[in-house]
Parts: structure tokens; C-alpha cells; sequence
């Protein structure tokens, strides 16, 4: 088994299909603006997760406004590429996500959570245009992920499937069951990507329960698997290039993410897990995230 | 009732048929192919057949992920491991309402060799207190194989809950079958006896039994539990006035607490319940010797059913 590690270093020079300064740019405005979109209806709903949206912004961000093969018009078209949160609780950037990009209206954002509205504290596949899965309990993803690969291979479609875990919901027997199932089937079409932010809503995973050594334990269950940057989207963009160009085995991006990122006092911090931010707290994060988009 | 078929024999029978005709249909199965008969099926489609090995809630789940993209996924393991993935049954099949066709097998108590741990007696209540899920036991290999066509094309997530044991044969091939239906296989006025599974069989003996000493009891065969028939539940407690259920589950949560819930809102009569009392069963010499000993005899429900009309005298 002949698994490559990609670290930072292999990731920039190579054979690495180029990406212009300019599309980097693009998507890290819009992984700016789905943070403070996010941010926002955490604040006005006085709940939601902060801290797990604002780790993985850019990988929503590249996924949504670049590679995702998917068509606002048509949710339920045929050839798209399927995506999954496993970690369902991110709910807020992917709802944001999804209506910058014209699934639904940006004003219903403002309904999220609310009696009657199609956004759900967590993903609602019968509500939602976009919405892939329903999910929310963690662990899920890999192993649905693992029945669409086998759909998929036996319509003998060519569309790939997505799903972003997070690292904590990897202490679940149940992820280790999909990755047994998708290594099984060498379901090359499933790429996983971990926001391994390294917090949990208790604290750190390291001291909760240790994933380490995590790059093994993927490896060990048959995964190719790259290792990244997870706020670089030139490093997201080209793993996920990587991931597609392997044929025989899923693959895993693990990427490396500050929970809370972006908004100092919510960095790294576990109590910035479910807590919305007051006033005070919601001014200042708003001033840091505009302030490093335009420095 | 003469003869004799096992019901898991009818069962993967039935999902070859199935199979060959639709092919929508796949087979997921948790290291049990070869005991709940789905093996049939993995010879003649093995491209349409994964086996998770023993890992219940990637069982479900990868049922769940195939029925997202049009398959009809049946997905098997014994119904008292299926309760393992119960979290994956609540979202991702329940409230996701992905058609996915739990299919648990060896259940109630006819594991008899292995014991409690083996047993399913909640999965009835389990199931039920899901939204969204349907849930059928058949009483016979008949019955079995009917219910098999009738869920592939119910849409929307069903619980087939299959005996290990080999039954006595009620029903002949012109036997009907609809989902969300009970029907009367016995007419009777003086009390309703309402039965699943392998005691629908056991019902029958006892109303004959019961008819001799000048009992006219009616049986109902509930093959659906939920959606529950209350039309029928209602309109045999307004004609009868008195009923027995029988199951082969928890005398908690199951058939009985379905008739009770129905019953108390609209006619309230008298009820006694055939059932598996508060407890673990232990290991048996055999899935009959079992029925007898844990208040599931025939005998017990000819009991039940004349406590229970003496109950109706004492109301009136």
C-alpha cells in the first residue's frame, strides 16, 4: 500500500494544477462573508455553533463556490455532486452557502430555526433545497456516503460524493464502520474531508479522547489520505484535485483548522462550540472579520 | 394449519422474486445472509448484495445512502441487533424518511438456542414510537411472502419483523394482504382475540378450543401495527366487547399497548394481553417449548379470553 502523505511542502510544488491568485482571492472573500453571515444568524437567533462554522469556512467556501459540480436551479439534478455535513451542527455557514448561491433567498436566512421555516436547527433533507442529508447526530456521514458510493457505481455515474466530518464525531465506532465499508468497496468517488480543528464542546479532542496518530489510523483503514492546510484554499483546492485522480480507495482530507477562526476570542476556545455571541461580542467579531478583509 | 414452513425460508424466497423483477432492489445484510435467507439473493444478484459484516448501524446507514439515489434497500440482521442502530433508524431512516426496508429477523423469542441475548421483545415498541415507520409481522410463510411485494411497493421506511421458527401454514395462496389493514380470519361475538405473528396460529387453536365449550370468540390477524387499523380495533370492540391480544414481544409497547391507546380514546372495554411478561426469557429446547412456558400457550389465551368476558359481565 503505497499511501501518500501530501504534506504542505508536496502540495505547492509538483505537478499541482495552478489556481490563480484571483480565484484564491474570490474564495477567500467569500469564506469571509459566509463567516459573518454565519455569525450573524447565530447572533440573531441567540443559538448555534460559531466556532465549528468559522474552522471550516474555506473548505465551504471552495467547495461551494468552486467545486462543487451543482446547479441552484435544479437541487435535485442528476449528475451533481453530492455533499454531505456530517457535522451537522455547522449548520449556519452551509445555509449561508447555499443561498449565496441561489438555492433559496438570502432573506431566509433570517428564518432559520423559527416555527415553519425550511431551515432547521440542523440539515433537514425533506425541507431544504440543497440539502443533501439530514443530519445532526454525529458519525453519520461516512457510512450514508458509503451506500451513495455503491449507488452511484451501480448507475454507473461518474459524480463525485463530499461530506466534511469533524474530528470530534471521529471518537464514534460508526465512522470506523463507513471507512471499513467505503475501503471495502475501494469507493474511490467518496472523498472525506475532517475539519480537525482539534476542539470538541468539552475541550480539546486531544485531551478528551485523542485521535492521534490520526494520519495512521486512516491509513490503516485503506484511505488515501492528504494532509493540509484546511484555511489555504489553494492547499483545499488542489488536495481535492488529488482526490479525484485516486481510482483504487476513499480518500481523506485531513485538514488542520482553528476552531473559532477569524474571531480572536472565539479562537481555540471550546466554550465558542454552541454559545452565540451577546451584543458586545458580536460587534467586536463583526469589526475583527470585515477588518481582516480588507488588511 | 398442517403444514409446516419456515417463515425466513419464505422471506428470502420472496426477496428473489422480488429481486428478479425489480431491480431497484438491493440487499444489505449484517453477517447473517446465510441465516435470514437473503443468501438466495446474494447468488443470483451479488452485484445488487453487500454484506457489512458485523456493523448494525453502517447496516442502516449504507441502506439509508442507497435509497437516497432510488434503490429499494432491504436490510437485514436479527431484530435484536437491529436495535443496535437504533439512533440510525430514528434520523437517518425515521426522520430523514429514506426508504429503507428494515427487515429483522430470528425475532421474538424463536432464537430459543441462543437465549435473551438473541430475544427481541421491544423491537414492536421501539419501532413504532418512531415516526414515520411503518411496521409489519406476518403470521405465516404466506402471509411473509405477500408482505414482502406489498412493503417494495409501500413508499417509505418499513420494519419487517420475520420468526426464526418454522409455522403452521393458515393462509392459502389467494390470501390478501394490505398494508395499514387487520382483517377477521375467524367470525365470533363474544369476545375479539387480535394476534401477530406466530400467535395468530395459536389464536385460531384456542378459538376452536373455545367454540367447544360454547365460546364464539372472533380472531383478528393485525399484520400491520402501525399504521394501526383503528376502524377495525374500534369496530370489533363495539361488537364483541371484550378482547385478548396476543403477541410475541413485551407484553410493553407492542400490540397490546397499540389496541390500548386506540381503545381508551374511543371505546374502552376490557382487555387481557398475550404477551412476554416483564422479563428476559431464558435458552429453551425449542421455540414451542418456549410459547408454552412464558404465557404464550394456547391455553393461556383460552384463559385470557374467559377472564376477560367475565370482566365485560361484571361491566354490565
Amino acid at each position: 500500500m503505497n499511501t501518500i502523505i501530501l504534506s504542505f511542502d508536496k502540495i505547492e510544488g509538483g505537478s499541482m494544477k495552478h489556481y490563480s491568485k484571483k480565484l484564491i482571492a474570490r474564495l477567500n472573500d467569500n469564506a469571509n462573508q459566509l463567516r459573518i453571515d454565519a455569525l450573524r444568524m447565530i447572533y440573531e437567533r441567540g443559538a448555534g455553533h460559531p466556532g465549528g462554522c468559522l474552522s471550516c469556512s474555506e473548505i465551504i467556501s471552495a467547495l461551494y463556490f468552486h467545486y462543487l459540480k451543482i446547479d441552484p436551479q435544479r437541487p435535485h439534478w442528476e449528475d451533481r455532486d453530492r455533499f454531505i455535513l456530517s457535522k451537522g451542527h455547522a449548520s449556519a455557514i452551509l445555509y449561508a452557502a447555499l443561498a449565496r448561491r441561489g438555492f433559496f433567498d438570502i432573506k431566509e436566512l433570517q428564518t432559520w430555526g423559527h416555527p415553519n421555516s425550511r431551515l432547521q436547527g440542523h440539515p433537514d433533507r425533506l425541507r431544504t433545497p440543497g440539502i443533501e442529508m439530514t443530519t445532526g447526530t454525529l458519525g453519520q456521514g461516512l457510512s450514508i456516503a458509503s451506500g451513495i458510493g455503491l449507488a452511484a457505481r451501480l448507475l454507473q455515474q461518474k459524480w463525485r460524493i463530499y461530506i466534511l466530518m469533524g474530528d470530534g464525531e471521529c471518537q464514534s465506532g460508526i465512522v470506523w464502520e463507513g471507512a471499513m465499508m467505503a475501503s471495502k468497496y475501494c469507493l474511490s468517488n467518496i472523498t472525506a474531508i475532517i475539519d480537525y480543528n482539534d476542539v470538541q464542546l468539552d475541550g480539546f479532542c486531544h485531551e478528551i479522547m485523542p485521535l492521534e496518530p490520526f494520519i495512521k489510523k486512516w491509513q490503516s483503514f485503506n484511505f488515501e489520505v492528504v494532509e493540509i492546510d484546511g484555511h489555504s484554499v489553494k492547499e483545499i483546492l488542489q488536495a481535492l484535485d488529488v482526490t479525484k485522480e485516486i481510482h483504487d480507495r476513499p480518500s481523506v482530507i485531513i485538514a488542520h483548522t482553528i476552531k473559532g477562526k477569524g474571531v480572536s476570542f472565539m479562537e481555540n476556545e471550546a466554550k465558542w462550540h454552541g454559545l452565540a455571541p451577546d451584543d458586545e461580542q458580536y460587534r467586536q467579531a463583526i469589526t475583527e472579520l470585515k477588518g481582516e478583509k480588507n488588511g | 394449519m398442517d403444514r409446516i414452513i419456515s417463515m425466513r425460508h419464505s422471506y428470502g424466497e420472496a426477496l428473489l422474486d422480488c429481486g428478479i423483477k425489480n431491480k431497484k432492489i438491493v440487499v444489505v445484510v449484517a453477517d447473517v445472509s446465510s441465516s435470514v435467507k437473503t443468501d438466495f439473493f446474494e447468488k443470483r444478484f451479488p452485484e445488487r448484495f453487500f454484506n457489512v459484516g458485523i456493523a448494525e448501524q453502517c447496516l442502516v446507514n449504507v441502506g439509508a445512502g442507497l435509497s437516497l439515489e432510488g434503490f429499494i434497500p432491504f436490510v437485514n440482521t436479527f431484530a435484536g441487533l437491529l436495535l443496535r442502530s437504533f439512533e440510525q433508524i430514528r434520523t437517518c431512516v425515521g426522520y430523514a424518511e429514506t426508504n429503507v426496508k428494515l427487515v429483522g429477523g430470528y425475532a421474538g423469542i424463536s432464537d430459543y438456542k441462543d437465549g435473551a441475548t438473541h430475544y427481541s421483545i421491544c423491537d414492536i415498541a421501539v419501532m413504532r414510537s418512531i415516526p414515520n415507520i411503518t411496521v409489519v409481522v406476518p403470521a405465516d410463510a404466506t402471509e411473509t411472502k405477500k408482505l414482502v411485494c406489498e412493503i417494495v411497493k409501500w413508499s417509505g421506511p418499513v420494519y419487517l419483523r420475520i420468526s426464526r421458527a418454522e409455522t403452521p401454514v393458515i393462509f392459502g395462496d389467494n390470501h390478501k394482504v394490505v398494508v395499514g389493514k387487520g382483517q377477521i380470519i375467524r367470525e365470533g361475538d363474544d369476545l375479539t382475540i387480535i394476534a401477530v405473528g406466530v400467535m395468530v396460529g395459536r389464536s385460531l387453536l384456542a378459538a376452536n378450543i373455545l367454540e367447544q365449550e360454547g365460546v364464539k370468540a372472533r380472531v383478528i390477524n393485525m399484520p400491520t401495527i402501525k399504521p394501526f387499523d383503528k376502524y377495525l380495533i374500534i369496530e370489533t370492540a363495539q361488537k364483541t366487547g371484550a378482547i385478548v391480544t396476543a403477541e410475541e414481544h413485551s407484553v410493553i409497547g407492542g400490540l397490546g399497548s397499540a389496541v390500548s391507546e386506540c381503545l381508551s380514546q374511543s371505546y374502552p372495554v376490557p382487555i387481557e394481553f398475550i404477551g412476554i411478561k416483564d422479563l428476559f426469557v431464558e435458552t429453551g429446547t425449542s421455540h414451542e417449548y418456549l410459547l408454552d412456558h412464558f404465557g404464550l400457550s394456547v391455553n393461556d389465551i383460552i384463559e385470557a379470553a374467559k377472564k376477560v368476558i367475565k370482566r365485560k359481565g361484571n361491566i354490565k
